[in-house]
């Protein structure tokens, strides 16, 4: 779980560059970095669970 | 990006700060020994100067290639492409070892000096994460990898003209992406490789029992950790200017007020952190006053040199107010033994900095610059460092045995404690 949400982080990076590239007007590109970086977020809270699962299992 | 030229005075002034600027290094090298247990305080300190010595002599051999600062170009040399007409610069293309610094502007060297402190800095960050359990041998290796890729592609990024800084002229966002004092290629850098270090370490022995919440494992030594922050100001002064003049080119005139929005963004972390913690706990907590006192400083790196001494308050009030809940949330519900509390304080307050330098910018798109470049710290360089550090954690093992836990990091490393003549208390864990 851990390594998936490490492997959706990269994702919402490229949704940023994206929006760089795809919106040239302001609004839409800001609100599509937003969006990545909420899927970077995501990707990160993923992550996180997955770490909080591990250390269930080999409390000490 | 061609440079202006530096006067006399601005590059005696720089060298002089530059100088000083280690002082920052110092000051959170004692921070983070106070904050480890006594019997691993040797260890902290050695390890400290080890990666000073190891991030320096990688980064001479390899990063300051990568980094693309030399030959006399501060930035624009490096690898390109293409992508929807637009050129990405992704990696600096300077001699190895050095080659051409002697022939090389003021301008660059001094950058190239900055460089040098800045990755000390911010392989050192996670050395205070990994304390009581990350193994010497490790923490060089993992400083090494940092000092000869992680960092010389984010500082080529941020600083010597790389697609982060052209963002203003490729995509009209702002001035490009900015970070003068180091707060996205030093301190989130360093904090999300604390993190992975955190994560591939795994906690202390008997910080998180199979039954009840975290244990409190406080640190052996306040005075230490106080009067790094002391040392740590004097530093962050220096740094915060010093980077200003470098990637800025700021005028002389203005760097009184990059200094005092220095001190003032501390002081409002600290005195927001000190009322925090009085109301949670009933009296103001040392360790967490330190954090919030460093959270401040690590915010003012991103935007000292850009805001006004109100909005530098302002930030520091938001980063005192961050770090103990943040501190109290990542140990309590997440599960994270964070000793130094590295991942608060250096990579939420790098982050929070960020933002503050794009949110109070006058210039269209600044902001959207700062969130491109955060995208970037997230996205890619937290997998990045992970994987690095997973794959260096086969080769060298990170975590110490759980003997040598037992008994202490000096004693198992070094062969002797950092204070011989102290009673070492037992530890209740292993009953």
């Amino acid at each position: 779980m851990k390594y998936a949400g490490l492997l959706v982080m990269p994702a919402g990076f490229f949704l940023s560059i994206a929006a760089l590239l795809l919106f040239p007007s302001p609004a839409p590109r800001a609100a599509f970095v937003v969006c990545g970086l909420a899927v970077e977020g995501l990707g990160l809270a993923v992550a996180v669970r997955g770490h909080m699962e591990a250390r269930g299992g080999s409390r000490s | 990006m061609t440079p202006n030229p530096m006067s006399d005075a601005a590059f005696t002034l720089t060298l002089a700060l530059l100088i000083l600027a280690p002082l920052a290094i110092a000051g959170v090298a004692l921070i983070n020994t106070g904050l480890g247990r006594s019997r691993s305080a040797a260890q902290a300190l050695l390890g400290n100067l080890a990666i000073l010595a190891v991030t320096a002599i990688v980064f001479a051999l390899v990063g300051a290639a990568l980094t693309g600062n030399l030959p006399g170009t501060a930035g624009g040399a490096g690898h390109t492409f293409q992508l929807a007409g637009k050129s990405w610069n992704w990696l600096g293309a300077a001699p190895f070892m050095l080659g051409g610094l002697g022939s090389a502007p003021p301008q660059s060297q001094l950058a190239l000096l900055f460089e040098f402190m800045a990755v000390a800095f911010a392989a050192m960050v996670p050395w205070g994460s990994g304390a009581d359990r990350w193994r010497l041998m490790a923490g060089c290796a993992a400083a090494a990898v940092l000092a000869a890729l992680v960092f010389p592609l984010l500082a080529h990024w941020v600083w010597t003209g790389g697609w982060l800084a052209q963002l203003g002229v490729n995509f009209g966002l702002g001035a490009g992406f900015v970070d003068p004092g180091g707060a996205a290629t030093v301190h989130v850098l360093g904090g999300l490789s604390a993190l992975a270090v955190i994560w591939i370490a795994g906690p202390r022995k008997g910080k998180f029992p199979k039954e009840g919440f975290a244990t409190a494992l406080p640190g052996h030594n306040a005075v230490y950790i106080l009067f790094g922050c002391l040392l740590a100001l004097v530093g962050w002064l220096a740094w915060n200017v010093a980077g200003a003049i470098l990637w800025l080119h700021a005028p002389l005139a203005s760097l009184a007020v990059t200094a005092v929005n220095t001190l003032l963004s501390a002081a409002g972390a600290v005195a927001v952190t000190f009322a925090v913690t009085q109301v949670r706990f009933g009296k103001p907590d040392a360790s967490l006053c330190a954090n919030g006192w460093l959270a401040g400083l690590v915010a003012s790196s991103a935007c000292a040199a850009l805001l006004s001494p109100g909005e530098a308050l302002f930030v520091g009030l938001l980063a005192g107010i961050a770090t103990p809940l943040l501190v109290e949330l990542l140990e309590l519900a997440v599960s994270i033994d964070d000793p130094s509390g590295a991942i608060t304080v250096h990579a939420a307050g790098g982050i929070l900095g960020l933002l503050a330098a794009g949110i109070f910018s006058s210039q269209p798109g600044q902001l959207v610059a700062q969130l491109v470049g955060i995208a970037a710290l997230l996205g890619l360089v937290l997998p990045l460092v992970y994987l690095l550090f997973w794959l260096l954690n086969r080769l060298v093992p990170f975590r110490v045995d759980p003997d040598g836990e037992r008994i202490g990091m000096d004693l198992h490393e070094l062969g002797g404690g950092a204070y011989p003549e102290f009673v070492i208390h037992r530890d209740e864990s292993y009953r």
